[in-house]
């Protein structure tokens, strides 16, 4: 960068190890913000990258990735009926049993990321940052890592590279991942072994299932809070089996606070996907399909995580402003079905998002056809 | 009568370097460059040889397709050099100006009397119908056609943009006959769109026989391409003509007083210029003849004829453009900053996102450099661009349709609504650093190659 030579630098295009030139790029322009000056068009651009869109989405999933790591040793601590270890301890147990997939989830999936960047030649997207830090978060804590590493593997090649990276993919990537375990490794999304990590050794203490509240769900209220005495307050907070992430709402309301104060998510989604949410879980109260208050769906399961942190991805969702209000309702109403209709797979906001993310073209194609036809008829009446 | 325009979405960009109101000299240049590239679909020939004496007026060049369309020497004196670049490409006819400037005289017209033949004549022997714009596509304007309607926006919203309410205050009674002559040759009008914020005080609302359009809202509102497409989108088949202000006066100098009369007060700005305000000036002059304005022995510096979001990049060698009255003087930002992209408070920074903190300073005026701040990558947000686009379109669809290169696509979102300066704020903001403008351009060079 300083030295004006003509021969390329050692990985520069065309240096001697040139081949690596995304992959030094990457971590240059991690460490420092690129020399480049604009070329063509506007002289001066806004500071704000994607890097920095990436790290906000990174820094409101902190909150709900260290309440996760400290639930995952309070729910061990739990089950052995373990009374004595402390916060920290707790945490620190916890910490231990997380950090493993957050090396799997950014091992497998950067080593990916930079090795299709340096095929293609481009500069490695951020994208990766944002899916790598939500995986260990929307998985069971007792995930096999091979397991784990296959899913990402899967996810980040066919979910998003084959379409060319961060932009062009139409699902979700970390969806993507928890669909793959969740269809080819069903003994491990499910059941009571999944959700609480255990030493080699110990045993549930007596009454302890280990199933997440939302298993009970088809035995309505009562077989929700039947567990562990779950009642209203365990729910927003989180102290629950669940996902690593998912549980606490508190944790995931703070993210969602500093996602809409930044603007790097739509607020219409996260609006129309609670309403869709409530009303479905209404009618379903008033129709007599269920015993289960419309608001309880929103502390129950993934719904809030999956609502402020996957729904609002910008690149799998709605791209125009009425096709988010449309996207974001479906999935709420969806996810709610799913959850009242299939007393066998309770959870619904996976397959919600997912078949939205398929569908959110559609709605915007609707939307953008119907806008030009409107206008259309507007400026031929005027004239 | 008066329409309201009131903008919602757009950006005001709070560059440093706004010019004082007030005029520091005149500039006498001593060479001045006519630019064929100023004029987008002009396809030059040359009608003077190296050595030739012209007067302000006498045609320099002519368009290949249509011989009677020209573009005339804004001074006397005589043609120093022919500039050429790669393929013998026309880029520059450098005349050497006289000191005293003499004018070819066309003589005095009444344009309320005026057929709109005669108007066109007129602009076409004194080699100022290149001023107007015709849109789609932003090309000359061709003088076969009747266009549906003419439109000037009177001010500007763009960053550091002159204040044409103090450079043109003295030239009202000139954009006025501009106005009644124009008015011939369209049977849509002439649409003037003024800034709503001084509407009153403007001289601009007293102009008659116009249809006046009073216009709020951030950059780009006062961009012409937005306040048409308020007042009368731009369909498939539909030709419109545009006219900058500044050159809506040199029109009505022309008629008043028979000379082809360039002079303009020039705003020179921007964070690295030095005391900026306003030069009494011509188009065409050489950045040098600025020199009082800027440190010359600083290296990093960028000269923009133009404003910062869609000037053009001239150098300190270069000349100020054909359209211009502003001059951008911008720092090249080449620093390496430490883990920029992370770091929470950067207070030299301006983004219009709250991924900052700048705007917890509204008022501040920010020394904004040519750093892109980031590669460029895949589009990823698509709620950015929409809030700095007060425009009926959806411009994310629009530029994907112009990177594929659909006809089909691009028609329909919009492409014959907008030039590449009307999505300059969606280029300023876009965290992917995509060339916006460019992309555009060259969509719209793909309509004009297919359509034609």
């Amino acid at each position: 960068m300083e030295e004006n030579t003509n021969k390329p630098g050692l990985f520069e295009k065309g240096g001697k190890f040139g081949f690596l030139h995304s992959t030094v790029d990457a971590f240059d322009t991690f460490l420092r913000v690129p020399a480049t000056v604009t070329t063509k068009g506007a002289h001066i651009r806004d500071s704000v990258d994607l890097k920095r869109v990436m790290i906000i989405v990174v820094i409101a999933l902190i909150p709900a990735a260290l309440f996760g790591m400290w639930n995952v040793g309070y729910q061990h601590n739990l089950a052995i009926g373990d009374t004595t270890t402390g916060f920290w301890g707790t945490f620190w147990f916890g910490f231990l049993r997380v950090l493993p997939l957050y090396l799997v989830s950014y091992i497998v999936g950067l080593g990916i990321e930079f090795t299709s960047a340096q095929i293609k030649g481009e500069e490695v997207n951020e994208g990766y940052l944002v899916s790598g830090f939500l995986i260990p978060l929307i998985v069971p804590v007792e995930t096999p890592l091979w397991i784990l590493a296959l899913a990402v593997a899967f996810a980040v090649i066919f979910g998003k590279e084959v379409f060319g990276g961060t932009g062009m993919n139409f699902l979700n990537p970390a969806l993507l991942t928890r669909a793959f375990l969740f269809f080819s490794y069903p003994s491990v999304m499910s059941g009571s072994s999944s959700w609480i990590a255990m030493r080699k050794g110990e045993t549930l203490i007596d009454g302890a299932t280990g199933a997440t509240p939302l298993s009970f769900l088809s035995e309505g209220l009562e077989g929700v809070q039947a567990q562990y005495g779950t009642d209203m307050w365990s729910l927003f907070a989180g102290t629950i089996p669940g996902s690593v992430g998912e549980t606490s709402v508190i944790a995931i309301l703070l993210g969602a606070v500093i996602l809409l104060w930044t603007g790097v998510a739509s607020w219409k989604i996260m609006v129309s996907s609670v309403a869709g949410a409530l009303l479905v879980g209404w009618l379903g109260q008033v129709g007599g399909a269920t015993t289960v208050p419309a608001y309880m769906h929103l502390l129950l399961g993934g719904f809030a995580f999956g609502t402020v942190f996957m729904a609002t991805d910008p690149v799998t969702s709605a791209q125009t402003e009425t096709g988010k209000w449309i996207y974001g309702f479906l999935i709420g109403a969806l996810c709610v079905t799913v959850r009242l209709f299939n007393p066998g797979y309770p959870e619904g906001m996976m397959l919600a998002i997912l078949l939205m993310n398929t569908f959110a073209p559609l709605i915007d194609y609707c939307v953008t056809s119907s806008a030009i036809k409107r206008r259309a008829k507007k400026n031929s009446s005027a004239a | 009568m008066s329409n309201n325009i009131d903008l919602k979405r757009g950006l005001t960009i709070p560059l440093s370097g706004a010019a004082a109101l007030k005029t520091s000299g005149t500039i006498v240049p001593q060479t001045v460059a006519i630019k064929p590239t100023d004029f987008k679909g002009f396809a030059p020939r040359l009608l003077v040889r190296e050595g030739d004496k012209v007067l302000a007026g006498s045609p320099v060049l002519a368009d290949k397709q249509n011989p009677d369309l020209l573009v005339s020497s804004p001074v006397s004196g005589e043609i120093q050099a022919i500039v050429r670049g790669d393929k013998r490409k026309l880029l520059a006819v450098l005349v050497k100006a006289d000191e005293k400037v003499q004018y070819q005289d066309f003589g005095i017209h009444n344009p309320g009397g005026m057929k709109a033949e005669e108007v066109k004549e007129l602009l076409l022997k004194a080699g100022l119908f290149p001023a107007l714009v015709q849109r789609p596509y932003g090309i000359v304007a061709d003088p076969s056609l009747t266009p549906k309607a003419i439109f000037i926006s009177t001010f500007s919203t763009a960053p550091l943009a002159a204040d044409t309410e103090y450079t043109l205050s003295e030239d009202f009674a000139a954009f006025q006959a501009c106005v009644d002559a124009l008015g011939k040759l369209t049977p849509g009008g002439v649409h003037v769109g003024i800034s709503k914020a001084t509407a009153s005080s403007s001289p601009f609302h007293k102009v008659e026989r116009a249809i006046i359009h009073e216009v709020s809202g951030k950059h780009p509102a006062g961009n012409v391409g937005v306040q048409i497409s308020h007042i009368s989108p731009i369909m498939k088949g539909d030709t419109v003509w545009t006219l900058s202000p500044v050159l809506a006066v040199a029109i009505g100098r022309l008629l008043l007083t028979g000379k082809v009369d360039l002079r303009r007060k020039i705003a020179v700005t921007g964070p690295m210029a030095i005391d900026p305000a306003y030069v009494d000036a011509l188009p065409g002059i050489p950045v040098k003849s600025l020199r009082k304005f800027y440190d010359p022995t600083a290296n990093e510096l960028r000269f923009v004829s133009g404003d910062a979001l869609s000037g053009e990049s001239v150098g300190e060698d270069g000349y100020l453009g054909y359209f211009s009255d502003q001059i951008t003087i911008l720092r090249e930002g080449r620093e390496r900053e430490l883990l920029g992209w992370i770091n929470p408070i950067r207070p030299k920074q301006f983004s219009s996102s709250r991924a900052y903190f700048s705007w917890l300073t509204p008022k501040k005026t920010y020394p904004i450099d040519t750093n892109t701040h980031g590669g460029v990558r895949a589009f990823v947000c698509s709620n950015v661009y929409g809030d700095v686009l007060p425009m009926d379109i959806f411009p994310v669809y629009l530029i994907k349709a112009c990177l594929a290169g659909n006809i089909d696509d691009m028609e329909k979102y919009g492409i014959y609504e907008v030039l590449p300066e009307d999505l300059a704020t969606c280029e300023f903001v876009d965290p992917s650093k995509n060339d916006i403008q460019d992309i555009i351009a060259k969509g719209i060079d793909t309509m004009i190659k297919e359509m034609s």
